[in-house]
């Protein structure tokens, strides 16, 4: 069963069509990327699918629900979280209370305690640094934050927007490999990137997105050695 | 001199922490909703009158009377958002703006219209005896009014920053769409914030009235008017600023009234606004924008 099914998915900004009637997947356990320049409409596509912007038109599926019309808020706890573009840290708050937010709707007291301990045992920096306030952190550490508190919720599904942009190359490989030791641990993925090459190397199905179009799809592996592919996203 | 330097100071205090508990207001909805509330200064003028009608008309009980007028507040408080501010949320500032305005008025026609302009004398239903300290003397609603005012700011220090609610309260007024990520339900934040800072208003309206013992529709602009001044002296949108603007605002105006002229006092404290924010723009305990990473 697909874990998200969305389907013919329209988004609008006033006139502007930003996507235009997208059909994608992501299977349970799944690494899915999707790839796409600046302006392609790959952090509209994730703001709808978490209930952030209201489609125009489509219908957007998670874990056997219609969540097209659900609002952000309610979609957290139905076990689809967001690590946005940009981290958007609550910089003002303390690394512990950002990661608790994570867990805001959550009530099982014994069973956060147990999140928190695996998360800081994934990023022990977060741990070093709980107390210290967000936006003190370093953009990698901001990015690490950013996904402890998406997994705060214990979510069978995560999005995340632009995980490497702006970090250096060595939190840029750091991040890719906590994205797989997520999914390993069996948290579906759904990765947007403008890092295609890295995008691809850890992902199963990826879907390539121009101008609010689905130009492309298939396993990752294939789109890799795609001629097109090669020539707009991955070269050097 | 002694005596008189220590009674000003004290009197300071009081009216001071009357403006803070009003200015805790204007800066938490400013902090989470992004406006400026101008009708907040009438709900202290609700206040009042719910008050009045509690224990002069219905014959309540004081503390009975005083859980009324909190309760009336805060639903009025939450209903204005609802009915006049949530429609304006994608609104330019300015529409929300001239919208809080026509709110302040439309409170205090309605006021007009019921209780028409004639003030209405009140006899205080805080009647503590007054306290000698050396020689000093402080009245009975000078002490509840500080006591008050102190419990109350402990309680929402805490409440802010040590709840659960009180953490969704700072993410809302840092980042409304990833709080929303995070499962917050923004609407009833915000509906929570101005239900919190219409209780304040009521207890101000409350302590203010039995310090006046005197009803009019417009008796909330001035105390609305300063306790602004005070929010943004302290940094708006920041509550130790609130609490601070307040107080230092109560302790000019009393000082000035007192040693330099009583004419002079509110432009004393106008001025005073001035020099701070000429020097801190963001006020007193206000916070510097972050600059994004
Ligand atoms: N809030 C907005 N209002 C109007 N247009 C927007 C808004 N956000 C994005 N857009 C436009 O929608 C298109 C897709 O943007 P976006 O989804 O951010 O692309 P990507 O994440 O792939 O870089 C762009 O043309 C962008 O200018
Ligand atoms: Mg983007």
């Amino acid at each position: 069963m697909a874990m998200l099914k969305v389907t013919d998915m329209t988004v609008n900004y006033g006139v502007i069509q930003a996507v235009k009637g997208i059909s994608f997947q992501v299977e349970e356990g799944e690494i899915v990327a999707l790839i796409g320049a600046n302006g392609a409409g790959k952090t509209t596509t994730l703001h709808t699918v978490t209930g952030m912007i209201p489609p125009k038109a489509g219908t957007i599926e998670f874990d056997g629900k219609d969540i097209t019309k659900t609002p952000a808020h309610r979609i957290v706890s139905m076990g689809l979280a967001h690590v946005p573009e940009g981290r958007r840290v609550f910089a003002q708050l303390t690394v512990l209370e950002n990661l608790r937010m994570g867990a805001y709707t959550r009530k099982d007291k014994d069973g956060i305690e147990k999140t928190l301990t695996e998360i800081y045992r994934r990023f022990p920096r977060l741990e070093e640094r709980k107390s210290q306030l967000a936006g003190t952190l370093s953009g990698g550490e901001q990015q690490m934050l950013a996904m402890g508190r998406a997994l705060m919720s214990k979510p069978k599904m995560i999005v995340m927007d632009e995980p490497s942009m702006g970090l250096s190359p060595l939190y840029v490989s750091e991040i890719f490999k906590i994205i797989q030791d997520i999914n390993a641990s069996g948290t579906t993925v759904l990765l947007v990137e403008q890092n295609a090459k890295k995008a691809l190397s850890i992902a199963d199905k990826a879907y390539v997105l121009e101008t609010g179009n689905i130009v492309l799809s298939g396993d990752a592996k294939a789109l890799m050695n795609d001629d097109s592919v090669k020539k707009a996203y991955l070269s050097e | 001199m002694l005596t008189s330097i220590m009674e000003q100071l004290i009197n300071g205090l009081r009216t001071g922490s009357i403006y803070a508990l009003i200015a805790l207001g204007y800066t938490m909805v400013y902090g989470i909703a992004k406006m400026i509330n101008f009708a907040h200064g009438d709900i202290i003028m609700v206040g009042a009158y719910t008050l009045y009608i509690g224990i002069a008309l219905l014959h309540l009980p004081v503390i009975p009377a005083m859980v009324l007028t909190a309760a009336v507040c805060s639903v009025l408080g939450m209903l204005i958002e609802k009915i006049a501010y949530k429609p304006l949320r994608k609104a330019p500032p300015l529409a929300v703006l001239i919208t809080a305005i026509g709110m302040s008025y439309f409170l205090q026609s309605v006021a007009l219209l019921i209780f028409s302009s004639t003030p209405i004398p009140f006899k205080s239903v805080i009647n503590l005896n007054a306290v000698q300290i050396g020689t000093v003397n402080i009245s009975g609603i000078t002490i509840v009014t500080l006591a008050v005012t102190t419990v109350i700011m402990i309680c929402l220090t805490l409440f802010i920053n040590k709840t659960k609610a009180g953490s969704a309260m700072r993410a809302v007024s840092e980042d409304r769409g990833a709080a929303e990520l995070m499962g917050i339900n923004v609407n009833r934040t915000i509906s929570m914030t101005f239900a919190i800072g219409s209780a304040l208003a009521a207890v101000a309206g409350i302590l203010y009235i039995c310090q006046y013992q005197s009803l009019r529709p417009t008796l909330g602009a001035l105390p609305g008017i300063k306790a602004f001044v005070a929010a943004v002296l302290g940094g708006i949108g920041s509550v130790p600023g609130a609490m601070l603007g307040g107080i230092v605002l109560g302790l000019i105006e009393s000082l000035s009234k007192a040693y330099i002229s009583t004419e002079l006092a509110d432009a004393i404290v106008f001025g005073v606004l001035v020099i701070v924010l000429l020097v801190r723009p963001s006020g007193l305990l206000g916070k510097k924008k972050l600059v994004k990473v």
